[in-house]
């Protein structure tokens, strides 16, 4: 695969506050990229200096081989659909997606054909004449794809295009984006802060934090094998814990030894211990290697959550078995299920259901103090 | 049902708040109107006719014309130098004001906060003294011609001349093409703008085809603001023009010091009548463009 964009050694500051702290990120041809990460993590400025819209203080962005820092937005092949689309309210849909190539000059009959063609990608043929202030958040959403797409970028730039729209529309989006990128055969660079929409729809998801990129990788890697506690946390529900590295595959934490599949840390070395909810299974208590109290259930449709307190740490389990509030269970892990991290500036911020469970311990105490 | 009765309650509440703005408006708005028209289509003893109206297009006058002289009408042509006056002035009030509203909106807050009360500021001052002011700058031996004496570059002839006049009359009316083209600006989408530069526009081009559609309402209504204040403008051509361009302000103003209050209405009348039709075209014009 050809690198497409490179940043190097990209920072930039905002009224001397340290937005972006040294980003390098190779881009390559054809690939659905996703910047993730909460908001003020630095994933829309990457996009923006991507875009031309801001310029680094310090780095490089290449595009095919070229250094770019200098050229303006409209002298990239590099188009964006922006948040809320900014679609230009005084022209009909025609001529919003008309927009570029009028500016490049094509002949009429042209244009007229690439427009029809391009509406008809994103099934809005018939609403040439509409004007855009009367169309639903889906349908704008649509003519800022076809305006984006109808110069035929190298690159389109995405930043959080379906923040606005209901759940349901947004998973229809998602495929549909995905569809176009395959069937356009260009890189998509997707900026979000919805780590299910990253999963689902990119090739690599790079997680960023306090303008650093934490990792790069795919979403199964991004998933199982997070790189810290960060990651682990950002990216689906995880109980991280404390442990200690006893030898290769033979790890320690919550008073217990247990095996693992990872190998390479020191002896004796601290390390986080990711668990995630749906690789706990529930057995009966003097069966379990773990034992613990059910603080709280509650019922998700698919699955329950359960809020288990083991020795004072809260895990979170997910299951499709019901448990009371109150009944002691067993916990069982196996070995594949432990996933182990080195300990980073994340550890001992995240990955404790406690504060979670207490606003439900506070409603429970309430009701039984009724029930009395 | 339940619902009428606190709805009527309130929509009485509602009338009567607007109840004294009615009242103000009749009384200060559409009784006046009708007093002009009154007097406008009657003579004095109040009988009706329209000879005040036909005077206006008729009225002729004789005026030097190489060595002879020639006859003209004279309201007509002091009606056609007043609009060709107050069409210059608005143009040049437009061509300056229209990048400097436009620098304005893009400053930081503080300095758009500064620049704005800086233009608002003249307009706090009586225009009396801000057009002898100008008579002050612009004579023959005052302050412009002070300084162009300085830097050895000659002396300009401007008071007295129809400069003198476009001049006296963008000083006063700049801050209402200014204020209107500015509020628009300020309140476009920022988006739109590196949209139509992420599409491939340069600044040129951005400026013709998203900023200028999109700010063509406070573009219009600065027009209307300045154009119809400086049409009727009376005072400003006294004293920069020396007399000499007599307008159609200056008109209705003269006939009302003598004493000729319906002739006077005759003119304010038709002056309204026009400016109100062509208003009404220059908003179709701007609907039109904006449903495109």
């Amino acid at each position: 695969m050809n690198k497409i964009i490179e940043l190097k050694n990209i920072s930039k500051s905002f009224d001397g506050e340290m937005v972006l702290n040294n980003i390098n990120l190779d881009i390559y041809d054809n690939e659905f990229l996703t910047l993730l990460g909460p908001s003020g993590c630095g994933k829309t400025t990457t996009l923006r200096i991507i875009g031309g819209f801001e310029t680094a203080d310090v780095g490089d962005v290449v595009f095919m081989g070229e250094r770019i820092n200098d050229l303006p937005p409209h002298k990239r092949h590099v188009n964006t659909i922006f948040q809320r689309y900014a679609l230009f309210p005084h022209l009909n849909v025609f001529e919003n997606v008309a927009f570029p190539l009028r500016e490049q000059r094509v002949n009429k009959n042209e244009i007229k054909e690439r427009v029809t063609e391009m509406l008809k990608m994103v099934a809005l043929t018939g609403f040439e004449k509409r004007s855009v202030t009367s169309l639903s958040g889906g349908q704008q959403q649509r003519v800022a794809i076809a305006r984006a797409l109808i110069s035929r970028p190298k690159v389109l730039l995405l930043d959080e295009p379906l923040a606005a729209l209901d759940l349901k529309l947004r998973k229809d989006m998602q495929q549909e984006l995905k569809n176009i990128q395959k069937a356009m055969g260009i890189t998509f660079i997707f900026v979000t802060h919805d780590q299910e929409e990253a999963l689902s729809m990119s090739d690599t998801v790079v997680v960023m934090s306090e303008g650093q990129i934490q990792q790069i990788g795919t979403p199964i890697d991004i998933y199982n094998e997070p790189k810290n506690a960060f990651v682990a946390d950002f990216i689906g529900e995880s109980n991280i814990l404390d442990g200690v590295m006893l030898q290769d595959y033979r790890v320690s934490f919550s008073g217990h030894e247990f095996e693992c599949v990872d190998a390479g840390f020191g002896l004796r070395e601290p390390v986080d211990v990711v668990v995630r909810p749906e690789d706990v299974d529930i057995v009966p208590e003097e069966k379990g290697m773990l034992r613990g109290e059910v603080t709280s259930v509650t019922f998700l449709g698919v699955h329950y959550e359960i809020i288990v307190d083991i020795n004072g740490f809260k895990w979170m389990i997910q299951t499709t078995d019901y448990e009371e509030v109150g009944a002691h269970i067993g916990l069982y892990i196996e070995p594949e299920a432990i996933h182990i991290m080195k300990k980073s500036e994340y550890s001992g911020m995240f990955g404790d259901y406690s504060s979670f469970s207490m606003e439900l311990d506070e409603l429970s105490d309430a009701e039984s103090e009724l029930g009395e | 049902m339940k619902n009428n009765k606190p709805n009527r309650g309130l929509a009485l509440m509602q009338r009567l708040a607007l109840a004294p703005y009615s009242v103000w408006s009749v009384l200060f708005i559409v009784v006046p109107l009708l007093f002009i028209a009154y007097y406008a289509f009657t003579d004095s003893a109040f009988h009706f006719t329209t000879d005040n109206i036909t005077r206006f297009f008729t009225a002729t006058s004789e005026v030097a014309d190489g060595d002879g002289v020639k006859l003209v009408r004279t309201y007509l042509v002091i009606f056609w130098r007043s609009l060709r006056l107050a069409v210059i002035s608005t143009l040049i009030c437009l061509v300056l004001g229209y990048p400097f509203a436009y620098l304005i909106s893009r400053a930081k807050p503080k300095t758009q906060g500064i620049l704005i009360t800086l233009i608002m500021i003249p307009m706090w001052m009586n225009f009396l003294i801000r057009t002898y002011a100008w008579m002050t700058i612009l004579q023959d031996t005052g302050i412009l011609n002070g300084l162009l004496g300085l830097v050895h570059l000659g002396r300009v002839h401007i008071i007295g001349t129809e400069s003198a006049v476009v001049i006296g009359m963008v000083y006063d009316y700049f801050p209402y093409m200014i204020l209107p083209i500015y509020s628009v600006m300020t309140k476009m989408d920022v988006r739109l703008i590196e949209a139509a530069h992420d599409l491939g526009c340069s600044g040129a081009g951005v400026l013709r085809r998203v900023i200028w559609p999109l700010s063509l309402p406070g573009v219009i209504s600065g027009i209307t603001m300045v154009l119809i204040p400086s049409i009727s403008t009376f005072y400003i051509s006294q004293k920069l023009g020396n007399g000499k361009f007599y307008l159609i302000g200056d008109a209705i103003e003269s006939q009302y010091v003598a004493n000729n209050l319906h002739f006077a209405a005759a003119i304010a009348f038709i002056l309204m009548v026009i400016l109100l039709i062509s208003m009404a075209f220059m908003q179709r014009a701007a609907n039109k463009r904006a449903s495109v």
